[in-house]
């Protein structure tokens, strides 16, 4: 039974990671074709740094998924304290509006907003053109802020009430009290939050799309133009790349919440 | 403590989502209900939605199919997970999350490269002289892109759930005289429910309102309702009817995810029953 | 004689329309270990987080030094707390958890390091001014939380329940610890909590509470040897409580038999209650006893016995150092000045009888104390 489970387990990675590898391995590749291996080479990395536009897409979506991740970071966490602190039914009400994002369709989200801008550009502002770099960044710090909050209402719930209490018994003022004491205690959920929402922001394709005008648009979003025509091997080799990224960026959370669980249990076995 | 200034602090957020996600819902509600070339208010959309209803019934019926084949693939591995080290459920786990994070555009392309006629799969076949398969722009090939797309949103939230069942439980199963399935009929199984229900929602929705793996990895009869939409928005130039669709697609998702909580919230009393 | 240095007027407090606190006069003085006693939910955490300036009454005054304070925040208080749970900051090591209230000041570099030294000195801490707060024991962190608020020199220190969290030994310990600070630095310690016994060794006045009310204030002595109520008096000690008739001064009745007691100054023929105390009540053979019942039965408890006999269908907790056996039949005498006599109240017929006593029953009230808030 357990061997057969290991088994199992096996062969889902090995399928999940597959195309993965797929892509991994054409990027090496000397031909076009992704379905033939013809030669090894570094070429393709070459190209890709060659080719400003390709860069300046990556760039876009860089810039985008950091400042709105950013944006979420900062806003989603003054916001946590704020709900935290709300009475129990205002609190309920604030998590059902924040979970509205989460539960959505990406498609539907896209939509919506895209309507939203569209209506307000054309027919409240009577600009030609709606859709720019600003919508895209409100968007994605709207579909960031879930991520934020999730991850620091937690932490906020599991904190100590009595900390912030003995901080302004000893003198700190309420926001004193936040940064001196609150912001170490949240803090990895502040961390994966922002992580989160990154991730989610470089990668996100479905709203994008729906909310990028034609002078501002995201990797994804032209990823999906590019695969209309025959892909070009570059790409693969980004994605390599994006890959690395993301891989170090996942074990940096990884260390950060072993860090936190050996905190949690040294306390434990202290305390009682 | 003077609760009102920190009270205040979460009112720029609670607008901020308002604005941004009430209202374009609102938004889309407007223009379904308005006609597309005059702006006047118009049932005709909604009236048009009824030649759409076999796409909506495919799309269901793909993305349950999906749910399904992903729990029943999902719930080994998760139960697997859950009961490794606690330093090789980290890294299992972040396996599992790392797929999620990646272009899911040129993860569904990988799969084209290898189903297409003559593309990986087939020509290792054909080393083994087994003929072309035509696997490409198949049902089945969607349901796969489906699968593959959307199988750690089914396992995360498992490992979740069963990580959190108290081995007390099982030994005090264990000691009233269950034997292995027993126990994991049960015990187990009745208190992952929660987690099969999250895991349930987060395959379906997104599957079901999906239209790039449809577009790459299905053909001319596996068109689902994301296609529609799209198409209404970025070729069709129809937005009023893409509205009257995403309120119906909305409408779906809130109906089937209620359905599956009423679900879960009698099974999940019986299951501490039990 | 010490001066007052703060005073609570009519505080009343409400909760959702629930009344926590129901008009609390209470004043504390200077260089006092007052203790706020009462069981859970009587409104004694409340009380402390009032003056701390955690939460703002409902109505009433509450005045430091003659200022009216109840809209002044905590941080500008003259008071430092010492939490239930210690609230140690688990960032910060043993001396910056101990030094935060005077960074918070600004108070100069070489200052802080030399009152540090000295506090940590003072709760015998010294040498572990660069440990992590959570690889200290329970009594350790508990001996930061009193540092860490005693530095900044308050001039009152409020104590929440600080030795809940301890196990029965060391509790004994720190009580004891506790009091000689006390003593040592002349602060005012305004001091929670549920334990009777911890109340009475430690305090030099005790407050009793329920119900959001002060039921009785006195020095341990008299809390415990006069009680106003039957609340007080089976909250503090064990206690039978019986209807009696107050006949005249020092005579009352109760069994169908008059006793000398030495209380006055009740009206004539009024209905009081008695309250005798286990310990004081004398057994005597057969013949002799005021009294005479059945032992119905027997628990042994280290220092005594506990028994219960039946008078007359009245069952009475004794405390005894010889051994009676169940079925037993035992005379008893009560002196003059073992039988208290208090006037009837609302908790009347509530309190001290053993018809369904078990050994059991004291520790389980005694853990549903602890879920004080």
């Amino acid at each position: 039974m357990k061997r057969a489970n290991r088994i199992l387990t096996i062969l889902i990675f090995v399928f999940l990671y597959i195309p993965m590898a797929v892509l991994v391995v054409a990027s090496f590749n000397t031909g076009k074709d992704i379905t033939e291996f013809e030669g090894f080479t570094f070429q393709q990395y070459v190209r890709l740094f060659q080719d400003s536009s390709l860069l300046e897409l990556l760039r876009n979506s860089l810039v985008v998924s950091v400042l709105a991740s950013a944006a979420a970071t900062i806003f989603g966490t003054v916001a946590s304290v704020g709900i935290h602190s709300l009475n129990p039914r205002m609190r309920k009400a604030a998590m059902t509006l924040t979970n509205i994002p989460m539960t959505n369709p990406d498609i539907v989200t896209g939509v919506s907003l895209s309507l939203l801008f569209v209506f307000v550009g054309t027919k409240m502002l009577g600009q030609r053109n709606s859709l720019t770099f600003w919508t895209l960044l409100i968007a994605h710090i709207t579909f960031n802020l879930p991520y934020v909050i999730l991850n620091v209402m937690p932490k906020l719930k599991q904190m100590d009430a009595s900390l912030t209490d003995a901080a302004m018994d000893l003198g700190c003022t309420p926001v004193q009290a936040f940064f001196r004491v609150t912001l170490y205690e949240i803090m990895p959920g502040i961390v994966s939050g922002a992580i989160m929402a990154f991730t989610m922001s470089l990668d996100d394709f479905v709203i994008s799309y729906f909310v990028s005008g034609l002078d501002f648009v995201t990797l994804p979003v032209e990823i999906y133009s590019y695969t209309k025509k025959p892909l070009q091997p570059k790409i693969y080799a980004m994605f390599t790349l994006l890959f690395l990224l993301i891989l170090a960026l996942m074990i940096a959370m990884n260390l950060i919440q072993i860090y936190g669980d050996k905190k949690k249990t040294q306390s434990r076995s202290a305390g009682v | 403590m003077k609760k009102n200034n920190a009270v205040l602090l979460s009112a720029p957020y609670l607008i901020w989502m308002v604005v941004f996600t009430l209202i374009p819902l609102g938004v889309v509600a407007y223009y379904a209900l308005t006609d597309p070339s005059t702006g006047a208010f118009s049932l005709g959309n909604l009236a048009n939605l009824g030649m759409y209803l076999p796409v909506l019934w495919q799309s269901i019926v793909y993305s349950l199919v999906s749910a399904c084949i992903c729990l029943i693939l999902g719930y080994p591995v998760a139960y697997f997970i859950a009961h490794c080290s606690v330093r090789a459920q980290k890294f299992l786990y972040m396996l599992v999350m790392l797929p999620m994070c990646m272009s899911f555009l040129l993860r569904t392309l990988a799969w084209v490269g290898l189903l297409q006629d003559t593309g990986i799969i087939n020509t290792l076949l054909g080393k083994i002289g087994i003929g072309p398969l035509t696997m490409i722009r198949t049902p089945g090939a969607v349901v796969l892109g489906m699968v593959y797309n959307y199988l750690p949103y089914m396992i995360l939230p498992l490992y979740a759930t069963i990580v959190k069942i108290d081995p007390r439980l099982i030994e005090a199963a264990e000691d009233l005289g269950c034997n292995g399935v027993q126990v994991f009929s049960r015990v187990v199984l009745p208190l992952s429910v929660p987690g099969i229900l999250s895991g349930m929602t987060m395959v379906f929705v997104p599957s079901v309102s999906t239209f790039y793996i449809s577009q790459k990895l299905g053909g001319t009869d596996t068109v689902l309702i994301g296609d529609v939409i799209e198409r209404q928005f970025k070729q069709g130039n129809n937005p009023n009817l893409g509205a009257a669709l995403s309120l119906v697609l909305m409408l779906l998702v809130l109906v089937c995810t209620s359905i599956l909580n009423r679900f879960g919230g009698d099974q999940e009393e019986g299951g501490v029953l039990v | 004689m010490s001066k007052e240095l703060i005073r609570l007027q009519d505080l009343t407090m409400e909760f959702d329309g629930e009344r926590i606190l129901d008009g609390i006069n209470l004043y504390f003085n200077d260089h006092e270990f007052l203790t706020l006693l009462g069981p859970s939910g009587c409104g004694k955490t409340t009380t402390l987080r009032i003056i701390g300036g955690f939460l703002t009454p409902t109505s009433g005054k509450v005045i430091f030094d003659g200022k009216v304070v109840n809209d002044l925040p905590p941080y500008q208080r003259q008071v430092n707390t010492v939490f239930q749970r210690y609230a140690l900051f688990p960032h910060l090591d043993v001396y910056d958890n101990v030094a935060f209230g005077l960074k918070v000041a600004k108070v100069p570099k070489d200052e802080i390091r030399q009152r540090v030294t000295e506090i940590l000195e003072t709760v015998s801490l010294k040498g572990y001014e660069n440990r992590r707060v959570d690889s200290l024991s329970g009594g350790q962190q508990q001996r930061v939380a009193i540092a860490r608020a005693l530095v900044n020199r308050p001039k009152v220190l409020l104590l929440d329940e600080p030795l809940a969290a301890l196990d029965l030994r060391l509790r004994k310990d720190m009580q004891n610890e506790l009091k000689r600070i006390q003593q040592a630095t002349g602060i005012t310690f305004i001091y929670v909590t549920h334990d009777q016994e911890e109340a009475l060794s430690m305090s030099d006045t005790v407050v009793v509470m329920d119900k959001g009310r002060i039921q009785q204030i006195g020095r341990p002595e008299d809390i415990y040897n006069e009680p106003k109520n039957a609340f007080v008096a089976d909250f503090i000690g064990e206690s039978n409580i019986l209807d009696g008739v107050m006949l005249s001064d020092y005579h009352v009745r109760f069994f169908g038999r008059v006793f000398d007691c030495v209380d006055k100054g009740f009206a004539p023929n009024e209905s009081v209650d008695v309250v005798i105390r286990p310990e004081d009540i004398d057994i005597v053979p057969q013949d002799q006893g005021h009294l005479v019942g059945t032992v119905t039965s027997i628990t042994f408890k280290g220092l005594n016995y506990d028994i219960i006999v039946e008078f007359k269908g009245f069952k009475w907790l004794i405390q005894t150092t010889d051994y009676h056996p169940v079925g037993a039949v035992i005379g008893i005498r009560l002196n003059p000045e073992d039988i208290h006599i208090m006037h009837k109240s609302e908790y009347s017929g509530m309190f001290g009888d053993y018809s369904s006593y078990s050994a059991e029953y004291d520790e389980l009230t005694e853990d549903a104390g602890d879920e004080e808030e």
